[in-house]
């Protein structure tokens, strides 16, 4: 295996909606700010990779347009994943890992205000038996919610406190578009939005973009005092079918975690891309988390959550704790599909 | 450009395609215009319900189709107080993990109940069809079970 490591990460704030820009031209900045930062310009490339979603554009190739943020010229070698950009860095890792590049850069970016974000998500499901029935992402999270609840596997009060947590975290997260000094008993005394769940146990709907530099060997050295090397990534997906899964383990995260090897030290900092309070316990559990791990310090999905971005910034902000020195050892996650279908996890250390 | 004066244009979503739903789903849909409900028998015995080509954990082939319900169990649900204009009825619902009698994994559904009061997880409901069944899922809903609500 090629030692390979997070060399660079930039992120756009987290907003309900921007108004004036596309997706371009969110993204444009933040990838001018990460190859200015790394001294590098396009021609250094060697790969480039990016996560989005046409769904959310409501229009066939609308990924393609994010290349003009990369720019023209040179011609480039480049590829897509239609899912978040944590699964574009994984397809940037294994093209390094086979010697085809040293240096790649990935990105993901996602623009819901567009639409009714809840409702394009139904399209995730089985497009004859469950989606024309029009099941809101929000209504199949609070199905699995009343499961781990009424399963005696978690409480609305373990929901709240992780809620609170990671919107007081996110008070020193300038990106941040949901942060503020909340309290369980505060979260625990509003209305249901569709119950079990109410509004804080939701991640907000963000317009975003991230980006992240990946190298290799001696160029990832060259380019950084402290990289943030990859020493475990896996991903694994369960059937599509809700009704087949036990929803109230995340079962593909257990195996992910066991394959990255999550388990063989101690974790200082866990960055989680659980969309739903209820979500991210099952996640930190399935990780297999203890008290000493600091979870979610940006404040995680919960705090701002760009669609198809959200994943690839966990990766970036644990390795950016790594990069600056307050982590050795760190493990981001990112998820897709509903209920948690697909995880994966990356082990960063310094 | 100032945001008083920005530009916006509605755009349509919409799946254009038509395709063929296979030997499993045509079966499944067919039965639907028949107000029936059929499930998947998989090679361990238990039964798949809305039933898929193939076993989610084997990956074999699924041959065997047999009819549940038309009542069942629901496992869990989350109330929709505030319908969105493309769900499948304007007053309030739950979308319900509905469990049919002979089958062994639920199945998301909706569960016309009236009001988040009558809803409970363990309650029994039955299916009601629409007036006429076209072999869609959307033929299909259900409500409480009198007596058992």
């Amino acid at each position: 295996m090629r030692d390979v490591a997070v060399v660079g990460f930039t992120q756009s704030e987290s907003v309900r909606r921007e108004r004036d820009r596309n997706e371009v031209e969110i993204l444009i900045p933040v990838i001018h700010e990460l190859k200015t930062r790394a001294g590098i310009t396009s021609e250094d490339l060697d790969f480039v990779c990016s996560g989005s979603s046409d769904y959310l554009a409501g229009a066939a190739f609308a990924f393609v347009s994010g290349l003009d943020a990369v720019g023209a010229w040179p011609p480039l070698c480049e590829s897509h994943v239609e899912m978040d950009g944590a699964w574009a860095l994984y397809e940037a890792w294994v093209k390094i890992q086979m010697g085809y590049a040293d240096l790649a850069l990935v990105y993901g970016f996602g623009k819901p205000s567009m639409g009714d974000l809840p409702l394009t998500m139904a399209l995730q499901l089985d497009p004859y038996t469950t989606m024309p029935l029009w099941p809101d992402a929000v209504s199949i999270a609070a199905l699995q919610a009343r499961l781990c609840l009424e399963g005696g596997v978690l409480s609305e009060r373990d929901m709240a406190e992780a809620a609170a947590r990671d919107r007081r975290n996110a008070l020193d997260n300038p990106n941040a578009q949901v942060a503020g000094d909340f309290r369980a008993e505060q979260i625990l005394s509003e209305p249901y939005l569709v119950s079990p769940l109410r509004k804080h146990d939701c991640a907000p709907i963000s317009d975003g973009a991230s980006a992240v530099l990946l190298a290799a060997g001696d160029r990832a050295k060259e380019m950084c005092e402290r990289p943030a090397w990859i020493r475990g990534i896996e991903h694994i997906c369960e059937p599509q079918e809700l009704g087949v899964r036990d929803l109230t383990r995340s079962r593909s995260t257990e195996i992910a975690a066991e394959k990255a090897g999550v388990g063989a030290g101690k974790v200082d900092v866990a960055e989680l891309s659980a969309p739903f309070s209820h979500q991210e316990i099952l996640v930190e559990r399935a990780l297999g988390l203890g008290s000493d791990t600091e979870v979610n310090p940006s404040g995680g999905a919960l705090a701002g959550n760009p669609i198809m971005a959200v994943g690839l910034s966990r990766i970036g902000e644990a390795a950016d704790r790594i990069t600056k020195g307050s982590a050795n050892r760190a493990v981001a996650h990112a998820t897709s599909g509903p209920c948690l279908q697909q995880n994966l996890v990356c082990v960063l250390e310094g | 450009m100032s945001q008083e004066s920005s530009l916006t244009a509605p755009h349509k979503m919409a799946y254009t395609y038509k395709r063929s739903l296979g030997p499993v789903l045509s079966r499944f849909a067919t039965a639907l215009r028949d107000r029936k409900i059929l499930g998947a028998r998989r090679a361990d015995g238990t039964v798949m319900v809305p039933p898929k080509e193939y076993d989610p954990d084997t990956a074999a082939a699924i041959e065997e189709l047999v009819e549940v319900g038309p009542a069942g169990v629901v496992k869990s649900w989350a109330w929709v107080g505030e319908p969105r204009a493309a769900q499948p009825l304007a007053r309030p619902f739950a979308y319900a993990l509905v469990q049919l009698d002979g089958a062994d994994t639920p199945m998301v559904q909706v569960v016309d109940a009236g009001s988040e009061e009558a809803m409970k997880t363990g309650m029994r409901v039955t299916a009601r069809w629409s007036d006429e069944a076209t072999g869609m899922i959307t033929d299909l809903s259900f409500v409480p079970v009198d007596g058992e609500a």
